[in-house]
């Protein structure tokens, strides 16, 4: 930057001064030679100011290749007509032929009337196997690298219901004679505190009693997934993998569909099975038979069967968060 | 009270009436009433439609001894226990494995204190037989385990034992539940150790304490 003045007799300096490179040479005009290097100077800070710019642009032009623009205008999952729903459903399907190559059906299966599911879990059967966890995730379409599920299998120490000192890598037979194992999901509170904190109402809680989540509304802020106390919301930090061939077609707008980077997911009981009578995922998946599922307002169900005659009790319940996912012992 | 009576007849009248008043009165009371209470506990629960099936999947078929041979047609010739077991004299003591030999090598046996011939009938070795002497076939096998594990079946029988698929709403459609057998070996009941399957690769819950094997 420090050119020798000397060198060129016409650079040395602007010319409105008595050194004798201005004096000597008076036919540039006055100005040229600064301007010059001002010009280089000026370019040289466009030059920069620009690709600084469209860098710092450049997600947006990933955001509008991933985000239609009905996407980006779609209304609140409750705002929407029935006329509306099947656009979105027509449009989430074709994206998941486009994104994933995969021909999944989406359909939006509402409450059933006068249903509210409940889950009870025996500890007393329980190993640990982690089957249910497995059934989860291929059935509700998480992304493969991440191992995602919406039930995560504590290890704990006999007598002990210290979740701190419950490890849930434990990666050895089971079920060791020491311990016990207590698979923990979404809890389908009836007072949610994710839902009390969303700040845009992305997330609510169904009339059979299941907390679910617009996918599509959600802004990805995780405020929810701090307030849970049982740790049942995921984040998706990046855009779910998953093979076409393994692609559960089966699937819900508020439940199993594949969700985009950037929101939170949950345990839905597998509403896409569940509000069509059928079992859900984990129950099916259970090798030992510890999971019982039904409808808590039906005196005939098996839930009930349990809640009345079996050692119940619900996790945290100093919370005052009332879950409608109990456990139970056999003896 | 007869004088009374003698006195002014039409009071036997009057006590008549008042008495088929009250009988009807306390006959609508009930029926008012009492039928309240029986309805009161059902809850508000949706109307029950048409049920499907609870299916129990079948026990084990018959077994029979594959001799290693094949037929004709290529298919395996089969024996059926009391081909051997009619020429032998049944061991009634015998509640170990380790000594077994010919069909039965290498058997892994532990469930309590039962003996062959707990479960197995010596008067018939293509069946099974419950503590009174009854013979019970293969595949209805549920009905003697549930001899001595009562509270197992108490709680199958409510839903709450045992795996099952299918519906929960028997209105939308079947349910298949496992039979005993299909979980417990009935030679070896205890659930055998199992590897677990997909450990989380979450970012939050790290690996709090170190690799126990």
């Amino acid at each position: 930057m420090n050119d020798p003045a000397p060198a060129s007799p016409k650079t040395p300096c602007g010319g409105n001064c008595s050194c004798s490179g201005g004096s000597t040479n008076a036919s540039p005009p006055p100005g040229d030679d600064g301007s010059t290097r001002r010009a280089v100077l000026k370019g040289l800070g466009a030059t920069l100011g620009v690709a600084a710019y469209a860098k710092a642009l450049a997600p947006l032009t990933e955001l509008t290749k991933e985000t239609s623009m009905d996407e980006f205008l779609q209304k609140h999952y409750k705002e929407l007509s029935k006329d509306e729903i099947a656009t979105v459903i027509t449009r989430l399907t074709q994206e998941a032929k486009e994104q994933y190559g995969a021909d999944v059906t989406i359909s939006d299966p509402k409450p059933q009337e006068g249903v509210k599911f409940g889950y009870a879990l025996n500890l007393s059967i329980c190993n640990g196997c982690r089957k249910c966890a497995e059934a989860c995730h291929l059935e509700n379409n998480h992304d493969r690298p991440s191992h995602q599920s919406y039930i995560r299998v504590f290890e704990m120490t006999k007598g002990s219901m210290d979740f701190e000192k419950g490890n849930v890598h434990y990666d050895h037979p089971v079920p060791q004679p020491d311990k016990y194992y207590m698979p923990v999901q979404c809890q389908q509170c009836e007072h949610p505190p994710c839902v009390d904190v969303c700040p845009v109402e992305a997330t609510w809680k169904e009339k059979d009693g299941i907390v679910v989540v617009d996918y599509n509304w959600c802004i990805g802020c995780r405020y929810c997934e701090a307030a849970c106390p049982y740790h049942a919301r995921r984040f998706n930090w990046q855009k779910p993998q998953i093979p076409a061939p393994e692609i559960n077609p089966d699937q819900s707008y508020l439940s199993n569909r594949i969700r985009p980077q950037g929101v939170m997911e949950k345990c839905t009981f597998c509403l896409h099975r569940t509000r069509n009578g059928r079992l859900p995922a984990c129950l099916e998946a259970c090798p030992t038979g510890a999971r019982v599922f039904g409808d808590l307002n039906d005196p005939a169900s098996e839930v009930r069967y349990v809640l009345e005659n079996k050692r119940v009790f619900v996790l945290k319940e100093e919370l005052g968060l009332k879950p409608q996912f109990f456990y139970f012992f056999d003896e | 009270m007869s004088r009374l009576l003698k006195q002014h007849p039409s009071l036997a009248w009057i006590a008549l009436v008042g008495f088929a008043t009250l009988c009807s009165l306390a006959v609508v009371w009930a029926q008012k009433n009492l039928g309240a209470a029986e309805s009161a506990p059902v809850m508000k629960s949706r109307p029950k439609a048409e049920k499907h099936l609870v299916a129990i999947k079948p026990g084990p078929p018959t077994p029979r001894l594959d001799t290693g041979l094949k037929d004709a047609q290529g298919r395996a010739i089969t024996a059926a226990c009391s081909t051997c077991h009619s020429t032998t004299t049944p061991n009634t003591m015998r509640n170990t494995a380790h000594d077994l030999f010919q069909a039965h090598r290498g058997l892994s046996y532990a469930h309590g204190n039962l003996t062959c011939l707990s479960c197995h009938n010596a008067k018939d070795y293509d069946a099974l037989h419950l503590a009174d002497g009854r013979s019970v076939a293969f595949p209805d096998v549920m009905t003697l385990c549930a001899q001595c594990h009562g509270t197992a079946m108490r709680d199958y029988l409510h839903g709450s034992h045992g795996g099952m698929n299918g519906h929960w709403d028997l209105s939308k459609g079947p349910r298949v539940r496992n039979n005993c057998v299909n979980c417990h070996d009935p030679h070896h009941p205890e659930f055998p150790l199992v590897r677990p399957v997909l450990p989380p690769r979450d970012r939050i819950s790290v690996p709090n304490v170190p690799a126990e094997h």
